[in-house]
């Protein structure tokens, strides 16, 4: 299609757009401390923040991949009384602000939780100040991602693969295992990087639910955000391994896997 | 064309008007009067709750609004710039730490003094009666972040008590590490007197001893970057007369 010329005004309201986006980036580039970033990132306080995120967010992943893929495949499939209010509940975490998520998480499982509450009197299980709490915390907020992405992927493949390996004997798992998932497995993959992305951001949720202890629920947004006020370039050296990670999932998926 | 020109227009008022001059003028009157915001450390909540509202009777013609938050928090923003006419603080290293960005005028006040107790689950079903036994194993303690005052000072009152402080969770301020034992999340937690009396009925209190207990001793001061600096001198003082005094005690701080 040939260029055609765009309007004065949006430009300006574009490049102003565009600068909103860039020049954040760029602070913190510019107030790095470069030069003693090692030193920053192997500080005990880092050290724990960056485990901590790695655990939580690659566990928050797992469960959603365990938990969600089922969820879209019964979403996708299955035709029963309640599926748009249930499709609805599982996308509400995506809209819903991640500190009301942590409450409502909270209400639910906190030690006296409505179901919280029995964890605790029959196993002694307690979530909050737990790394078990920040992974529910996380997957509460990251499992949405990869349901939809998953969903939308199952509804999208031609159905008759499926039907003519039925024809040719294979059973149900033999289906899935060898005709449907490796259909999905693109969108599989990016649902779950999507999923690991936003399990690694989280902070409202978090914070709210499971607490802030260092080595076991301080993952690295909240370590930036206390050591925003004390120590700025243990800050800005987490922000750095954030900002990072996040370019490297935007650019591994652009393209390739998701129209980003 | 038109349609492009009135949006266009629209666009440019909204700049304009998002960042033109605050409507708050610093007044040479005797009177004070305009807005005025204090940046308070969040254990003053329910103590300047009521002074804000005595000050405006006192004053008519001024708005105070309050923005609490942890001391250390509301320093960073202060010294970065974010508006704000009065800070009170709840140790002095923090109201030095804004001195030295600046943003002080004048000389800090002491205002109140403030001491720790130890918050516990009504009833206190974990028997606590000491520092020593809120980290026995089986209690779960939480304690203020060691970057905010609340929990620099908690730290200094087990170091007096001799006793080692194991890893636990910490709350970013007084307040939010209260919550967590009025919510039934934790069993113990170190903050300070205030608070406990501004939350009676969710948590109950245990003393801690005299010798080991920590004076925390506010400071309040005008902010250099003011733009009413007559209403913000106004309220210092306030804070330090009688009524604001009287008002303090009441909800148990004690005198300078």
């Amino acid at each position: 299609m040939p260029a055609r010329p765009v309007p004065a005004l949006a430009v300006v309201l574009a490049v102003v757009a565009v600068a909103f986006f860039v020049l954040p980036i760029l602070g913190l580039l510019r107030r790095a401390p470069w030069s003693d970033l090692w030193e920053q990132l192997s500080d005990p306080v880092t050290r724990d923040a960056l485990r901590v995120s790695l655990i939580c967010s690659v566990g928050a992943t797992v469960l959603s991949i365990v938990f969600g893929v089922p969820l879209a495949w019964v979403l996708a499939r299955a035709e029963f009384p309640g599926r748009r209010l249930a499709r609805a509940c599982v996308i509400l975490p995506m809209i819903l602000p991640p500190v009301v998520g942590g409450v409502a998480l909270f209400l639910a499982f906190g030690r006296r939780g409505v179901v919280g509450q029995y964890f605790d009197d029959w196993f002694g299980l307690r979530l909050p100040f737990t790394t078990g709490g920040a992974i529910v915390a996380e997957t509460f907020v990251a499992m949405p991602f990869l349901v939809i992405t998953v969903e939308a992927a199952l509804r999208g493949i031609d159905h008759r693969y499926e039907d003519a390996a039925a024809t040719l004997g294979a059973t149900r798992w033999t289906r899935f295992r060898r005709v449907t998932l490796p259909l999905i497995a693109p969108s599989l993959v990016a649902g779950a990087a999507l999923a690991w992305a936003r399990a690694l951001g989280e902070f409202g949720a978090t914070i709210t639910f499971a607490g802030n202890f260092q080595g076991k629920t301080q993952t690295m947004p909240l370590a930036i955000f206390l050591a925003f006020e004390s120590r700025p370039e243990s800050a800005i050296a987490l922000s750095l391994v954030l900002m990072a990670i996040s370019l490297v999932v935007l650019v591994s998926l652009r393209d390739r896997w998701l129209r980003l | 064309m038109s349609f492009r020109v009135g949006l266009a227009l629209v666009f440019v008022a909204a700049l304009v008007a998002g960042a033109g001059p605050s409507a708050a003028s610093s007044t040479r009157a005797a009177t004070p009067s305009g807005e005025i915001t204090v940046a308070a450390a969040s254990s003053l909540t329910e103590a300047f709750g009521q002074v804000g509202e005595d000050f405006e009777s006192e004053y008519p013609n001024t708005t105070v609004t309050f923005n609490f938050g942890s001391s250390s928090t509301l320093e960073a923003q202060l010294a970065e710039g974010a508006p704000g006419d009065v800070f009170a603080s709840a140790d002095t290293a923090t109201m030095d730490a804004l001195d030295h960005a600046d943003q002080v005028r004048g000389r800090p006040v002491i205002f109140a003094r403030n001491r720790l107790e130890i918050a516990v689950e009504p009833g206190n079903p974990a028997r606590i009666k000491t520092l020593a036994d809120t980290v026995e194993p089986g209690v779960l303690l939480v304690l203020c972040a060691p970057e905010v005052p609340c929990g620099k000072y908690a730290l200094e009152a087990y170091r007096r008590a001799g006793v080692e402080v194991p890893p636990v969770p910490t709350g970013l301020t007084a307040k939010d590490t209260l919550s967590k034992v009025a919510l039934g999340e934790a069993d113990a937690a170190v903050v300070y007197v205030t608070d406990l009396q501004a939350a009676k009925g969710d948590v109950a209190g245990v003393r801690i001893r005299a010798r080991d207990n920590v004076v925390a001793r506010y400071p309040i001061a005008v902010v250099e970057a003011t733009e009413n600096a007559a209403a913000a001198k106004a309220f210092v003082k306030y804070m330090t007369s009688k009524p604001g005094q009287s008002t303090l005690r009441k909800f148990g701080f004690l005198a300078p």
